[in-house]
Protein backbone atom coordinates (compact mmCIF):
# COMPACT_ATOMS: atom_id res chain seq x y z
CA UNK A 1 0.00 0.00 0.00
CA UNK A 2 1.17 3.48 -0.78
CA UNK A 3 2.59 5.28 2.25
CA UNK A 4 0.61 8.38 3.19
CA UNK A 5 2.53 10.25 5.86
CA UNK A 6 0.74 11.84 8.77
CA UNK A 7 2.08 15.27 9.55
CA UNK A 8 1.21 17.46 12.52
CA UNK A 9 1.84 21.19 12.13
CA UNK A 10 1.81 23.62 15.03
CA UNK A 11 1.17 27.13 13.74
CA UNK A 12 1.11 30.38 15.64
CA UNK A 13 -2.12 32.33 15.43
CA UNK A 14 -0.69 35.67 14.33
CA UNK A 15 1.56 34.88 11.38
CA UNK A 16 1.76 31.25 10.34
CA UNK A 17 -1.88 30.27 10.76
CA UNK A 18 -2.92 33.42 8.94
CA UNK A 19 -0.44 32.44 6.24
CA UNK A 20 -2.06 29.02 5.99
CA UNK A 21 -5.44 30.71 5.88
CA UNK A 22 -4.23 32.86 3.01
CA UNK A 23 -3.17 29.74 1.12
CA UNK A 24 -6.70 28.44 1.63
CA UNK A 25 -8.60 31.59 0.70
CA UNK A 26 -6.34 32.01 -2.35
CA UNK A 27 -7.32 28.46 -3.33
CA UNK A 28 -3.75 27.26 -3.52
CA UNK A 29 -3.40 23.52 -3.67
CA UNK A 30 -1.10 21.64 -1.32
CA UNK A 31 -0.71 18.09 -0.10
CA UNK A 32 -3.51 16.89 2.22
CA UNK A 33 -1.27 15.06 4.72
CA UNK A 34 -0.99 17.86 7.23
CA UNK A 35 -3.14 18.34 10.33
CA UNK A 36 -2.86 21.84 11.72
CA UNK A 37 -2.95 22.76 15.39
CA UNK A 38 -3.31 26.49 16.05
CA UNK A 39 -1.49 27.90 19.08
CA UNK A 40 -1.27 31.47 20.30
CA UNK A 41 2.48 31.73 19.78
CA UNK A 42 5.28 29.45 18.61
CA UNK A 43 6.72 30.05 22.10
CA UNK A 44 3.74 28.12 23.42
CA UNK A 45 4.78 24.94 21.61
CA UNK A 46 6.22 22.84 24.37
CA UNK A 47 8.65 20.07 23.52
CA UNK A 48 6.05 17.74 25.03
CA UNK A 49 3.62 18.62 22.21
CA UNK A 50 6.16 17.58 19.61
CA UNK A 51 7.15 14.35 21.37
CA UNK A 52 3.53 13.43 22.00
CA UNK A 53 2.73 13.94 18.32
CA UNK A 54 5.56 11.54 17.47
CA UNK A 55 4.51 8.92 20.03
CA UNK A 56 0.91 9.08 18.81
CA UNK A 57 2.05 8.19 15.32
CA UNK A 58 3.00 11.39 13.49
CA UNK A 59 5.57 10.69 10.78
CA UNK A 60 6.64 14.32 10.74
CA UNK A 61 6.14 17.40 12.91
CA UNK A 62 6.23 20.93 11.57
CA UNK A 63 6.54 24.01 13.75
CA UNK A 64 5.88 27.46 12.27
CA UNK A 65 6.07 30.91 13.80
CA UNK A 66 6.52 34.56 12.92
CA UNK A 67 9.79 35.62 11.31
CA UNK A 68 12.55 36.63 13.76
CA UNK A 69 11.81 40.10 15.06
CA UNK A 70 8.13 39.87 14.07
CA UNK A 71 6.74 37.92 17.04
CA UNK A 72 3.45 39.30 18.31
CA UNK A 73 4.81 38.74 21.81
CA UNK A 74 8.31 40.08 21.02
CA UNK A 75 10.38 37.02 22.00
CA UNK A 76 8.21 33.91 21.69
CA UNK A 77 9.65 32.74 18.40
CA UNK A 78 13.20 32.91 19.77
CA UNK A 79 12.20 30.68 22.64
CA UNK A 80 10.68 28.35 20.09
CA UNK A 81 13.90 28.38 18.06
CA UNK A 82 16.10 27.55 21.06
CA UNK A 83 13.73 24.83 22.21
CA UNK A 84 13.68 23.40 18.69
CA UNK A 85 17.45 23.28 18.41
CA UNK A 86 17.75 21.53 21.77
CA UNK A 87 14.97 19.14 20.83
CA UNK A 88 16.74 18.27 17.57
CA UNK A 89 19.78 17.20 19.56
CA UNK A 90 17.59 15.13 21.89
CA UNK A 91 15.61 13.32 19.17
CA UNK A 92 18.86 12.46 17.39
CA UNK A 93 19.99 10.70 20.56
CA UNK A 94 16.68 8.84 20.71
CA UNK A 95 17.04 7.56 17.16
CA UNK A 96 14.47 9.81 15.46
CA UNK A 97 15.67 11.30 12.17
CA UNK A 98 16.17 15.08 12.49
CA UNK A 99 14.38 15.56 9.14
CA UNK A 100 11.13 14.50 10.78
CA UNK A 101 11.04 17.71 12.82
CA UNK A 102 11.14 21.03 10.98
CA UNK A 103 10.93 24.66 11.99
CA UNK A 104 10.05 27.35 9.46
CA UNK A 105 9.08 30.99 9.71
CA UNK A 106 5.86 31.81 7.81
CA UNK A 107 4.44 35.33 7.83
CA UNK A 108 0.76 36.22 7.39
CA UNK A 109 1.38 37.13 3.75
CA UNK A 110 3.28 33.96 2.85
CA UNK A 111 0.44 31.70 1.73
CA UNK A 112 2.43 30.55 -1.28
CA UNK A 113 5.48 29.75 0.83
CA UNK A 114 3.26 27.80 3.23
CA UNK A 115 1.81 25.67 0.42
CA UNK A 116 5.31 25.01 -0.94
CA UNK A 117 6.58 24.15 2.53
CA UNK A 118 3.82 21.59 3.06
CA UNK A 119 4.52 20.04 -0.32
CA UNK A 120 8.27 19.80 0.20
CA UNK A 121 7.98 18.57 3.80
CA UNK A 122 5.43 15.92 2.78
CA UNK A 123 7.85 14.81 0.07
CA UNK A 124 10.75 14.59 2.55
CA UNK A 125 8.69 12.49 4.97
CA UNK A 126 7.36 10.26 2.17
CA UNK A 127 10.96 9.53 1.16
CA UNK A 128 11.94 8.80 4.78
CA UNK A 129 9.07 6.34 5.15
CA UNK A 130 6.90 5.62 8.17
CA UNK A 131 8.15 6.47 11.65
CA UNK A 132 9.35 3.45 13.65
CA UNK A 133 8.28 4.96 16.90
CA UNK A 134 4.90 3.27 17.29
CA UNK A 135 6.11 -0.24 16.64
CA UNK A 136 9.07 0.24 18.99
CA UNK A 137 7.06 1.74 21.83
CA UNK A 138 3.89 -0.30 21.58
CA UNK A 139 5.42 -3.38 23.14
CA UNK A 140 7.49 -3.68 26.25
CA UNK A 141 9.91 -6.50 25.59
CA UNK B 1 0.85 -7.70 74.80
CA UNK B 2 -2.70 -8.86 74.78
CA UNK B 3 -5.30 -6.47 73.50
CA UNK B 4 -2.76 -4.20 71.83
CA UNK B 5 -2.91 -3.39 68.14
CA UNK B 6 -1.51 -6.20 65.98
CA UNK B 7 1.90 -5.35 64.60
CA UNK B 8 2.21 -4.25 60.99
CA UNK B 9 3.84 -6.70 58.62
CA UNK B 10 6.47 -5.02 56.49
CA UNK B 11 8.45 -6.22 53.50
CA UNK B 12 11.30 -4.57 51.63
CA UNK B 13 12.45 -5.96 48.30
CA UNK B 14 15.12 -5.01 45.80
CA UNK B 15 14.72 -5.70 42.10
CA UNK B 16 17.13 -4.09 39.63
CA UNK B 17 18.71 -1.78 42.19
CA UNK B 18 22.05 -0.86 43.70
CA UNK B 19 21.07 -1.61 47.30
CA UNK B 20 21.09 2.04 48.33
CA UNK B 21 17.35 2.07 48.94
CA UNK B 22 17.61 -0.83 51.39
CA UNK B 23 20.43 1.00 53.13
CA UNK B 24 18.26 4.13 53.33
CA UNK B 25 15.77 2.03 55.30
CA UNK B 26 18.58 0.95 57.63
CA UNK B 27 19.46 4.63 58.00
CA UNK B 28 16.58 5.09 60.42
CA UNK B 29 19.33 4.36 62.96
CA UNK B 30 18.02 4.13 66.54
CA UNK B 31 14.50 4.89 65.24
CA UNK B 32 14.62 1.27 64.10
CA UNK B 33 13.55 0.34 67.65
CA UNK B 34 10.38 2.40 67.21
CA UNK B 35 9.78 0.75 63.86
CA UNK B 36 10.30 -2.74 65.30
CA UNK B 37 7.95 -1.91 68.19
CA UNK B 38 5.17 -1.24 65.71
CA UNK B 39 6.05 -3.59 62.88
CA UNK B 40 7.59 -6.92 61.98
CA UNK B 41 9.73 -7.35 58.91
CA UNK B 42 8.45 -10.46 57.18
CA UNK B 43 10.67 -10.28 54.09
CA UNK B 44 13.81 -8.22 53.51
CA UNK B 45 16.57 -9.95 51.54
CA UNK B 46 19.33 -7.51 52.54
CA UNK B 47 18.77 -8.16 56.24
CA UNK B 48 16.76 -11.34 56.78
CA UNK B 49 17.14 -14.91 55.56
CA UNK B 50 13.67 -15.45 54.13
CA UNK B 51 13.35 -17.27 50.83
CA UNK B 52 11.11 -16.55 47.84
CA UNK B 53 9.20 -19.76 48.56
CA UNK B 54 8.35 -18.46 52.05
CA UNK B 55 6.76 -15.45 50.39
CA UNK B 56 4.92 -17.71 47.96
CA UNK B 57 3.44 -19.57 50.89
CA UNK B 58 2.06 -16.43 52.52
CA UNK B 59 -1.68 -15.84 52.19
CA UNK B 60 -2.76 -13.11 49.74
CA UNK B 61 -2.70 -9.62 51.32
CA UNK B 62 -0.68 -11.06 54.23
CA UNK B 63 1.88 -8.24 54.11
CA UNK B 64 0.59 -4.81 55.12
CA UNK B 65 3.17 -2.66 53.35
CA UNK B 66 5.85 -3.60 50.84
CA UNK B 67 8.55 -1.12 49.94
CA UNK B 68 9.63 -2.23 46.47
CA UNK B 69 12.84 -0.71 45.22
CA UNK B 70 14.57 -1.27 41.92
CA UNK B 71 13.46 -1.32 38.30
CA UNK B 72 12.12 -4.29 36.33
CA UNK B 73 14.98 -5.55 34.20
CA UNK B 74 14.45 -9.32 34.01
CA UNK B 75 11.87 -12.05 34.57
CA UNK B 76 12.89 -12.52 38.21
CA UNK B 77 12.15 -8.86 38.95
CA UNK B 78 8.81 -9.16 37.19
CA UNK B 79 7.91 -12.37 39.02
CA UNK B 80 8.68 -10.79 42.41
CA UNK B 81 6.74 -7.63 41.53
CA UNK B 82 3.67 -9.69 40.68
CA UNK B 83 4.11 -11.94 43.70
CA UNK B 84 4.54 -9.07 46.15
CA UNK B 85 1.59 -7.26 44.61
CA UNK B 86 -0.58 -10.27 45.36
CA UNK B 87 0.75 -10.69 48.90
CA UNK B 88 0.64 -7.02 49.93
CA UNK B 89 -2.19 -4.73 50.95
CA UNK B 90 -0.13 -1.67 50.07
CA UNK B 91 2.61 -1.79 47.45
CA UNK B 92 4.93 1.19 47.47
CA UNK B 93 7.34 1.99 44.64
CA UNK B 94 10.27 3.05 46.79
CA UNK B 95 13.06 5.08 45.20
CA UNK B 96 13.76 6.39 41.72
CA UNK B 97 14.27 3.01 40.03
CA UNK B 98 10.86 1.60 40.82
CA UNK B 99 9.22 5.04 40.59
CA UNK B 100 10.68 6.18 37.25
CA UNK B 101 13.05 3.50 36.03
CA UNK B 102 16.04 5.21 37.60
CA UNK B 103 19.68 4.69 36.68
CA UNK B 104 19.10 1.12 35.35
CA UNK B 105 16.55 2.77 33.05
CA UNK B 106 19.43 4.35 31.15
CA UNK B 107 19.89 0.89 29.64
CA UNK B 108 16.99 1.85 27.37
CA UNK B 109 19.58 3.72 25.31
CA UNK B 110 20.80 0.26 24.31
CA UNK B 111 19.12 -2.97 23.26
CA UNK B 112 19.54 -6.35 24.90
CA UNK B 113 21.70 -7.35 21.92
CA UNK B 114 23.96 -4.26 22.37
CA UNK B 115 24.45 -5.11 26.04
CA UNK B 116 25.10 -8.83 25.53
CA UNK B 117 27.52 -8.20 22.66
CA UNK B 118 29.47 -5.72 24.76
CA UNK B 119 29.52 -7.83 27.92
CA UNK B 120 30.04 -11.32 26.48
CA UNK B 121 32.14 -10.51 23.40
CA UNK B 122 33.65 -7.06 23.11
CA UNK B 123 34.68 -5.95 26.58
CA UNK B 124 38.46 -5.64 26.83
CA UNK B 125 38.86 -8.35 29.47
CA UNK B 126 36.48 -10.89 27.92
CA UNK B 127 37.87 -14.03 26.33
CA UNK B 128 34.94 -15.86 24.81
CA UNK B 129 36.08 -17.36 21.51
CA UNK B 130 32.96 -19.51 21.20
CA UNK B 131 30.78 -16.46 21.75
CA UNK B 132 28.81 -18.22 24.45
CA UNK B 133 25.80 -16.32 25.68
CA UNK B 134 23.82 -17.09 28.85
CA UNK B 135 20.75 -19.22 28.20
CA UNK B 136 17.63 -18.88 30.37
CA UNK B 137 17.36 -22.67 30.43
CA UNK B 138 20.03 -25.34 30.17
CA UNK B 139 19.55 -29.06 30.40
CA UNK B 140 22.11 -31.07 32.37
CA UNK B 141 21.81 -34.69 33.33
CA UNK B 142 20.70 -33.73 36.85
CA UNK B 143 17.80 -31.71 35.46
CA UNK B 144 16.94 -28.27 34.07
CA UNK B 145 18.99 -25.26 35.14
CA UNK B 146 17.26 -21.90 34.95
CA UNK B 147 18.31 -18.27 35.23
CA UNK B 148 16.10 -15.19 34.81
CA UNK B 149 15.34 -13.97 31.28
CA UNK B 150 16.98 -10.62 30.51
CA UNK B 151 14.49 -8.19 28.96
CA UNK B 152 15.13 -5.73 26.17
CA UNK B 153 13.41 -2.84 27.99
CA UNK B 154 13.80 -1.64 31.56
CA UNK B 155 10.46 -0.76 33.14
CA UNK B 156 9.30 1.05 36.22
CA UNK B 157 7.23 -0.84 38.80
CA UNK B 158 3.96 0.81 37.75
CA UNK B 159 4.58 -0.29 34.15
CA UNK B 160 4.49 -3.85 35.48
CA UNK B 161 1.92 -3.99 38.31
CA UNK B 162 -0.56 -1.66 39.98
CA UNK B 163 1.21 0.54 42.51
CA UNK B 164 -0.47 2.18 45.52
CA UNK B 165 2.08 4.86 46.37
CA UNK B 166 5.34 6.27 45.12
CA UNK B 167 8.15 7.44 47.37
CA UNK B 168 10.71 9.16 45.14
CA UNK B 169 14.43 9.66 45.61
CA UNK B 170 17.79 8.09 44.92
CA UNK B 171 17.61 7.03 47.64
CA UNK B 172 14.53 8.47 49.37
CA UNK B 173 15.36 10.60 52.38
CA UNK B 174 15.02 8.42 55.46
CA UNK B 175 13.20 11.22 57.32
CA UNK B 176 10.47 11.15 54.66
CA UNK B 177 10.15 7.37 55.04
CA UNK B 178 9.75 7.74 58.79
CA UNK B 179 7.02 10.34 58.28
CA UNK B 180 5.16 7.98 55.97
CA UNK B 181 5.66 5.06 58.33
CA UNK B 182 4.43 7.07 61.33
CA UNK B 183 1.35 8.11 59.36
CA UNK B 184 0.55 4.48 58.56
CA UNK B 185 1.09 3.31 62.15
CA UNK B 186 -0.95 6.13 63.68
CA UNK B 187 -3.84 5.14 61.44
CA UNK B 188 -4.06 8.53 59.74
CA UNK B 189 -6.19 8.63 56.65
CA UNK B 190 -4.03 7.48 53.78
CA UNK B 191 -3.55 9.69 50.73
CA UNK B 192 -5.28 8.94 47.45
CA UNK B 193 -4.11 5.77 45.75
CA UNK B 194 -1.47 6.37 43.11
CA UNK B 195 -0.08 9.51 44.71
CA UNK B 196 3.50 10.44 45.38
CA UNK B 197 4.13 10.51 49.12
CA UNK B 198 7.11 11.52 51.19
CA UNK B 199 7.75 14.54 48.97
CA UNK B 200 6.31 17.98 48.31
CA UNK B 201 4.42 19.35 45.33
CA UNK B 202 6.55 22.35 44.42
CA UNK B 203 9.86 22.47 42.55
CA UNK B 204 13.26 22.28 44.24
CA UNK B 205 13.85 25.97 43.46
CA UNK B 206 10.95 26.96 45.74
CA UNK B 207 12.78 25.38 48.64
CA UNK B 208 16.38 26.14 47.73
CA UNK B 209 17.96 29.05 49.58
CA UNK B 210 20.64 29.89 47.03
CA UNK B 211 20.43 33.51 45.78
CA UNK B 212 18.23 33.79 42.72
CA UNK B 213 17.32 36.70 40.49
CA UNK B 214 14.77 36.87 37.69
CA UNK B 215 17.51 37.63 35.27
CA UNK B 216 18.90 34.30 34.14
CA UNK B 217 20.84 34.75 30.92
CA UNK B 218 23.34 32.18 29.86
CA UNK B 219 25.90 32.42 27.08
CA UNK B 220 27.83 29.34 28.12
CA UNK B 221 27.11 26.24 30.15
CA UNK B 222 29.76 24.77 32.40
CA UNK B 223 30.26 21.32 33.81
CA UNK B 224 30.42 21.60 37.61
CA UNK B 225 34.21 21.19 37.71
CA UNK B 226 34.80 23.92 35.14
CA UNK B 227 33.87 26.79 37.42
CA UNK B 228 34.59 27.82 40.94
CA UNK B 229 31.17 27.80 42.59
CA UNK B 230 30.70 30.75 44.96
CA UNK B 231 28.56 28.57 47.23
CA UNK B 232 25.60 30.93 47.35
CA UNK B 233 24.40 31.93 43.85
CA UNK B 234 21.84 29.80 42.00
CA UNK B 235 23.69 27.16 39.94
CA UNK B 236 21.71 28.00 36.81
CA UNK B 237 22.76 31.64 37.07
CA UNK B 238 26.38 30.49 37.21
CA UNK B 239 25.83 28.49 34.02
CA UNK B 240 25.80 25.07 35.68
CA UNK B 241 22.78 22.96 34.77
CA UNK B 242 20.80 22.16 37.88
CA UNK B 243 17.66 20.02 37.54
CA UNK B 244 15.98 21.97 40.36
CA UNK B 245 13.43 23.84 38.19
CA UNK B 246 11.94 20.57 36.91
CA UNK B 247 12.31 18.44 40.04
CA UNK B 248 9.93 17.82 42.91
CA UNK B 249 10.94 19.13 46.33
CA UNK B 250 11.17 16.86 49.35
CA UNK B 251 14.80 15.86 49.72
CA UNK B 252 15.73 19.09 51.48
CA UNK B 253 17.93 19.94 48.46
CA UNK B 254 20.77 18.04 50.01
CA UNK B 255 22.91 17.88 46.89
CA UNK B 256 22.73 21.66 46.51
CA UNK B 257 23.58 22.10 50.20
CA UNK B 258 26.60 19.96 49.44
CA UNK B 259 27.49 22.35 46.59
CA UNK B 260 26.48 19.95 43.82
CA UNK B 261 23.69 20.77 41.35
CA UNK B 262 20.43 18.81 41.56
CA UNK B 263 20.34 15.69 39.37
CA UNK B 264 16.57 15.28 39.44
CA UNK B 265 16.16 12.02 41.37
CA UNK B 266 12.87 13.12 42.96
CA UNK B 267 11.30 13.16 39.52
CA UNK B 268 8.97 15.68 37.92
CA UNK B 269 6.55 17.96 39.74
CA UNK B 270 2.87 16.89 39.76
CA UNK B 271 0.97 16.84 36.48
CA UNK B 272 4.01 16.69 34.23
CA UNK B 273 3.68 14.37 31.20
CA UNK B 274 7.34 14.14 30.32
CA UNK B 275 10.04 14.91 32.87
CA UNK B 276 12.83 15.97 30.52
CA UNK B 277 10.93 18.34 28.27
CA UNK B 278 10.18 20.63 31.21
CA UNK B 279 13.89 20.98 31.79
CA UNK B 280 14.54 21.49 28.08
CA UNK B 281 12.01 24.33 28.10
CA UNK B 282 13.68 25.88 31.13
CA UNK B 283 17.08 25.67 29.46
CA UNK B 284 15.78 27.12 26.19
CA UNK B 285 14.34 30.08 28.08
CA UNK B 286 17.62 31.15 29.61
CA UNK B 287 19.97 30.85 26.63
CA UNK B 288 20.85 34.43 25.79
CA UNK B 289 21.35 34.06 22.02
CA UNK B 290 19.16 34.62 18.98
CA UNK B 291 21.20 33.37 16.03
CA UNK B 292 20.89 29.64 15.25
CA UNK B 293 24.69 29.15 15.11
CA UNK B 294 25.19 30.92 18.43
CA UNK B 295 22.36 28.93 20.04
CA UNK B 296 23.97 25.72 18.80
CA UNK B 297 27.31 26.80 20.24
CA UNK B 298 25.66 27.16 23.68
CA UNK B 299 23.71 23.90 23.30
CA UNK B 300 26.91 22.07 22.36
CA UNK B 301 28.07 22.65 25.94
CA UNK B 302 25.35 20.17 26.94
CA UNK B 303 27.17 17.01 26.00
CA UNK B 304 24.40 14.47 26.56
CA UNK B 305 20.96 16.13 26.79
CA UNK B 306 18.96 12.88 26.81
CA UNK B 307 21.11 11.35 29.55
CA UNK B 308 21.10 14.57 31.56
CA UNK B 309 17.41 15.46 31.39
CA UNK B 310 16.19 11.86 31.71
CA UNK B 311 18.86 10.57 34.06
CA UNK B 312 16.31 8.96 36.38
CA UNK B 313 13.22 8.85 34.18
CA UNK B 314 13.95 7.46 30.73
CA UNK B 315 11.60 4.42 30.95
CA UNK B 316 8.61 6.56 31.97
CA UNK B 317 9.26 9.36 29.48
CA UNK B 318 7.25 9.76 26.27
CA UNK B 319 9.95 8.23 24.09
CA UNK B 320 10.93 5.68 26.65
CA UNK B 321 13.72 3.99 24.74
CA UNK B 322 16.09 4.65 21.89
CA UNK B 323 14.49 3.57 18.64
CA UNK B 324 16.33 0.83 16.83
Amino acid sequence: MEFKPRIIAFLCKWCSYTGADLAGTSRMEYKPNVRIVKVMCSGRIESTFVLKAFTKGADGVLVCGCHPGDCHYQEGNYRCLRRYQLLQKYITQMGIETERLKLEWISASEGKQFAELINSFTETITELGPSKIKETLNVLT
Amino acid sequence: MEGSKPKLKLAVYWASACGGCCVSVLDVHEKLFDVIAAADFVFWPIALDIKYKDVEEMADNYIDVTLFNGAIRNSENEHMAKLLRKKSKILVAYGSCSHLGGIPGLCNFSTKEDIFRRVYEESESTINTEKTRPLPEYKVKEGLLEIPVFYNDVRSLSQTVEVDYFIPGCPPQTERLLEVFTAIVSGDELPQKGSVIGAGTRAQCDECIRKKTENKQIKKFYRPWEISDDGETCFMEQGVICMGPATREGCGYRCIKGNAPCRGCYGPTPGVTDPGTKMMSAIASIIDEKEPEEINRVIDDIVDPAGLFYRFSLPVSLIRRKLS
